[in-house]
C-alpha cells in the first residue's frame, strides 16, 4: 500500500488482446471490474476523462477473483471491450492481485493519479456522487489539472466508494 | 406485510435502500414489519437465494426478479433507475409501486 507522495509500484499486466502493458507516466490507474454497479455507474465518466487527457496514460485494472465472480473473468473482460468497440484505455487483468495489493486498492472503482516522476498524487473516488453523471469525475480532473500544471493537488485523497475488491 | 432487506457488508448501498424503504412505508402509511437480514457467507447467500446486496423481499417475494442462472453470492446487485442509469440501489419509485401493489 502506498501513501501520497510515494513512488507508485511499477507493473506489467496483460490487456484484453493479451499484450503486456507496463506503467508509463503521468498516469491514471483505475481499479475496476465488470460486475460492480458503482464501477458501471462511473464508467462513462472515466472513459471521458481518458479521451480528454490524451497526454496521460490511463489503465483500467480488474483484480477481482474470477473464480467466485465469473463476470470478472478475462473472457468477460474481452467481451465487454469488444461490445463497446474498444476503450480509450487498456483493460488489464491482475490475476495474482499483486498489483491491487501493492496499491492498496480497496474498492472498484479506486482511482490513483501518478505524476511524471512516478509519485502518487491522488487516490480515491472519481467524484462526489456515482449517481450524478454531471459531476464528470471532477475530483480526478482537478487532480490531473494540478499535476499537469506542476502544482500541489488541493484534495489529494478521498474515500474510494464502491464494491470491495474480491480477494482470493 | 413483511418487508425484508437482505444486505451484505461489502457493498455500501444498503443504508440508502433502508432509508428509502422506511421513508416510503411512512409516506404511504403502510404498516409493515421491516426486517434486516445480513448475509455473511457464500453458503448463506445460496441458502437464502441472495443474488446481491441489497435485495428486497415483500412477503418472501423478491421485488426485482433476477436473471435466470444468476449465481447466489456475496456481491453488489445491479439495478437500473427509471431513466436507464446503472445504480447500486433500486429506483425508489419502483419500490413504492411494489409496496403499493402488495398493500392494496
Amino acid at each position: 500500500m502506498i501513501a501520497i507522495g510515494e513512488l507508485a509500484p511499477a507493473f506489467e499486466l496483460p490487456d484484453t488482446d493479451g499484450d503486456a502493458q507496463a506503467l508509463l507516466t503521468p498516469a491514471v490507474v483505475i481499479f475496476t471490474c465488470n460486475h460492480c454497479p458503482y464501477a458501471l455507474a462511473w464508467h462513462d465518466r472515466l472513459m471521458e476523462v481518458a479521451r480528454d487527457y490524451a497526454d496521460v496514460h490511463f489503465y483500467a485494472i480488474n483484480p477481482n477473483d474470477a473464480e467466485r465472480y465469473p463476470r470478472d473473468s478475462f473472457e468477460a473482460m474481452q467481451e465487454r471491450v469488444r461490445r463497446d468497440e474498444g476503450w480509450p484505455m487498456p483493460y488489464l487483468r491482475d490475476e495474482t492481485q499483486e498489483v491491487a495489493r501493492s496499491y492498496g486498492a480497496r474498492t472498484t472503482p479506486d482511482v490513483f493519479v501518478v505524476d511524471s516522476p512516478g509519485a502518487l498524487r491522488y487516490r480515491g473516488a472519481p467524484d462526489a456522487d456515482h449517481q450524478d453523471p454531471s459531476q464528470g469525475a471532477s475530483w480526478l480532473r482537478e487532480a490531473l489539472d494540478s499535476v499537469l500544471a506542476g502544482e500541489e493537488v488541493a484534495r489529494p485523497e478521498t474515500d474510494p466508494v464502491g464494491c470491495s475488491v474480491k480477494w482470493k | 406485510m413483511t418487508v425484508e432487506l437482505l444486505w451484505w457488508d461489502g457493498c455500501p448501498s444498503h443504508p440508502e435502500t433502508l432509508a428509502d424503504l422506511e421513508r416510503i412505508l411512512r409516506e404511504e402509511g403502510i404498516a409493515a414489519e421491516l426486517r434486516r437480514v445480513e448475509i455473511e457467507s457464500d453458503e448463506q447467500a445460496r441458502r437464502e437465494q441472495f443474488p446481491g446486496s441489497p435485495t428486497i423481499r415483500i412477503d418472501g417475494e423478491d421485488v426485482f426478479p433476477h436473471e435466470e442462472g444468476e449465481p447466489y453470492s456475496l456481491t453488489c446487485r445491479i439495478y437500473h433507475l427509471r431513466d436507464g442509469r446503472v445504480s447500486p440501489t433500486p429506483d425508489p419509485e419502483d419500490l413504492r409501486e411494489a409496496l403499493r401493489r402488495v398493500a392494496a
